[in-house]
Parts: structure tokens; C-alpha cells; sequence
């Protein structure tokens, strides 16, 4: 099967390994190692009223045979989701194999975050978790085969279904970048006004500040006999 | 395809790694770039960013990657042996300008990203650049008065100013 990802992760200052972020990663996707109290966060950028479906599954490293056992009961991960205002969308604990659902209510930048809450893993993995990610948003998080068998479509139908939902995201994705738009806007326009206004501020205070310093000047010299 | 959002330079290191270790792809402190790579060997490639050159700036780096074609939209459709009709190839070419239009979409949307990024910076710097530079305005009129009158403050009596 074949895989796609896109997405953005922020970068810590002078390290190595940037926290990645994706868009929608197929079966063969992408894996992480993460440490026993690390937290890993992916930022997806998604419009409004947006499916987002994430899948993982961990694994543990074996000290002894120095290898990832295949799958681990026992391991729970813990996702949390985060809007762009910050609040928090979804905060649950899962098994070592979960998935994740949630749709945003707000266009911007979700930041999902997994980290485990294992102590046992100390103890037997030498502090390493292979996490294999999956995260699909949008249309790829639709399944057709599904769909088709729910609804009962025929193969032209379930085309035309999967051409609606493509048209769908891009209309949404053109109505966030309208609302990004009007955001740059206003932030551009804040920023003359401010640059305005202080300058003119500034210029004021300077011309006082110097009315001030003459007119005290004047007055210690005066006292002082000089003038 | 790779591109940096935030930071700095906005420019970063990437390299890929295929299973034997041999680095397919390496370019230093490049603002965006996109690869592609027909695998030869089966197994785990890697692909890592770096930020290592830089002293203090955070970056945020927007990857994407596709694997393979992408599979057909029902699994047993693999096994097709008749050619598709009008209608269907129709709606594979629609399929595949849709696919165009979103891929041009989130373009857009990063380059849309960078450059909000910047303004929002430039706006709160002008806020704080501002209060500094009244401030500094404030300590050194305040101390250039203080420092004149200094200058004709003499403690010992016997140095005393001269009328002109």
C-alpha cells in the first residue's frame, strides 16, 4: 500500500532530531524511537470541521536479544490533542495499539502529542519504544472500501463519491485560507498603526524631553551665577 | 519536499539514509527542496533534519512524503482485466487535477505560513523596540542633565566656577 505525508514539526534549537509532523502516512509509514518520560509532538495544520484519524502501534526493544519484540501488552501511550487556542481536544490513555479520532472545530494548527506513562519500561526495555505513526486527515481519512459496502455503491459511484470529497477539502481549505488572510491582514494593519503611532509618540516625548532639559539647565545655571 | 516555516534563516540540513547506511540525499542549510528517489534496496529508510548550526533559533520544518502509487480506490480492482470505460477515466483524470489543486493548496498555505510568521514577529518587535527606545530616551536626557550639572558641582571650595 502505498503511503503520503506531509506535515510540520518544531525544531529544538542546536539538536539533531526535529519533531516531524504528518499529514497522512499509509501502512508503510514512518516509525520513532521515543524515551521513557519523552513527549513527541506532531503538528497537523487543518481547516475547519476536519476528520483527523491517527493509528499507532509500539513496540519494545529487548535488551537481551537486542531486538523490538513484535508487540507488547502492557504498554499504554497517552495522546493528547491540542487546538490552536490550546485548549485540549482529546486527552485519553491508550493500549500499546490505539487509535485516535477527532475533528476540529477551529481552523490552525492541532498539536497531538503521545508520550507513554509506562514505568515499567525501565526495567525491561533499556528506555527505548519504537511508535509507529499513521496519520490521516481529511479525504485519506475516508474508507472507501468501506463506504462502498455500507452504501452499496457501484465502482463509477464510489469514484464520483471520492471526487465530492476531494472538491469538499479544497473548498475548505480555501474558506481557512481566506480566515488566515484576514488574520495577516490585521496583523499587518497593527502593525502601521503601531509604527505610526509610536513614531509620532517618540517624536513628541523628544521634543518635551529637550523643552525639559533646556528649561532645568537654564535654572541651575541661573542659580549658579553662571547665566 | 521539505520547507522550513519558522526560524532564523528559515534554512535547515537534510540527509537521507537508505538500509545499508548509505546517504542518498544530503544538502546543507537549503530553505526548500523536494527528492525524489527510486528505491533500490528493501527496508528502512531514514531521513533526518538538522538544526545544528544554529545557536539560538527554533525552527519549524513542514515535510512531506509519498511512498508508491497510490492504490486503487477499491482493493480487488487490482485484478481488472477489461480497460475503463469513459465515464471511469473521466474520473481518474479528475482524480488525479484535484490531486494537483490541493498539492498547489498546501504550497500556497506554507509559503502563506512563512510569511504570517514574519509579520506577526515584525509586529510584536515594533511593540518592544518601541518601549525600549522610549525608555532609553527617558535614562539618558535624565542622565545627560544630571552628568552637565555634575560637571559644575564642585565639593571642595577651592575650585569654585569663574564668571565669564
Amino acid at each position: 500500500m502505498a503511503g503520503f505525508g506531509g506535515g510540520r514539526l518544531p525544531a529544538m534549537g542546536p539538536a539533531a532530531l526535529l519533531l516531524f509532523a504528518l499529514c497522512t502516512v499509509g501502512t508503510r509509514g514512518l516509525y520513532f524511537h521515543i524515551g521513557e518520560t519523552e513527549k513527541r509532538c506532531f503538528i497537523e495544520e487543518i481547516p475547519d470541521e476536519t476528520m483527523v484519524i491517527g493509528n499507532y502501534r509500539t513496540q519494545m526493544w529487548d535488551k537481551q536479544k537486542e531486538v523490538f519484540l513484535p508487540s507488547t501488552p502492557g504498554l499504554g501511550m497517552h495522546v493528547e490533542v491540542k487546538d490552536p487556542d490550546g485548549k485540549v481536544v482529546l486527552s485519553r490513555q491508550y493500549g500499546s495499539e490505539g487509535r485516535f479520532t477527532f475533528t476540529s472545530h477551529t481552523p490552525g494548527d492541532h498539536q497531538i502529542c503521545l508520550h507513554s506513562n509506562s514505568t515499567r519500561m525501565a526495567l525491561f526495555a533499556g528506555g527505548k519504544l519504537r511508535v509507529h505513526l499513521n496519520i490521516q486527515v481529511g479525504e485519506h481519512a475516508n474508507n472507501y472500501p468501506e463506504i462502498a459496502a455500507k452504501d452499496k455503491l457501484t465502482e463509477l459511484q464510489l469514484r464520483a463519491r471520492q471526487l465530492l470529497d476531494q472538491v469538499e477539502q479544497i473548498q475548505k481549505e480555501q474558506d481557512y485560507q481566506r480566515y488566515r488572510e484576514e488574520r495577516f491582514r490585521l496583523t499587518s494593519e497593527s502593525t502601521n498603526q503601531r509604527v505610526l503611532w509610536w513614531s509620532i509618540a517618540q517624536t513628541v516625548i523628544l521634543i518635551l524631553t529637550g523643552i525639559w532639559q533646556m528649561r532645568h539647565l537654564k535654572s541651575f545655571f541661573e542659580a549658579k551665577k553662571l547665566v | 519536499m521539505a520547507r522550513v516555516i519558522t526560524g532564523g534563516h528559515y534554512d535547515v540540513d537534510c540527509y537521507v539514509e537508505d538500509p545499508l547506511g548509505n546517504t542518498i540525499y544530503r544538502e546543507t542549510k537549503k530553505q526548500y527542496d523536494s527528492f525524489t528517489y527510486r528505491a533500490e534496496v528493501k527496508g528502512v529508510y531514514q531521513f533526518c533534519f538538522s538544526n545544528e548550526f544554529s545557536t539560538f533559533s527554533h525552527k519549524t520544518v513542514y515535510f512531506d512524503f509519498q511512498v508508491g502509487d497510490e492504490p486503487p480506490i477499491l482493493p480487488d480492482m487490482g485484478n481488472r482485466v477489461t480497460a475503463l470505460t469513459q465515464m471511469e477515466s473521466a474520473c481518474v483524470t479528475i482524480h488525479e487535477a484535484l490531486k494537483t489543486v490541493i498539492d498547489s493548496q498546501t504550497h500556497y498555505r506554507l509559503r502563506e505560513a512563512q510569511d504570517r510568521a514574519r509579520a506577526e514577529d515584525l509586529n510584536s518587535r515594533v511593540s518592544y523596540w518601541s518601549i525600549g527606545e522610549t525608555i532609553a530616551l527617558f535614562v539618558v536626557s535624565f542622565s545627560q542633565v544630571m552628568l552637565l550639572k555634575s560637571f559644575f558641582t564642585e565639593k571642595r571650595p577651592i575650585n569654585r566656577p569663574v564668571h565669564s
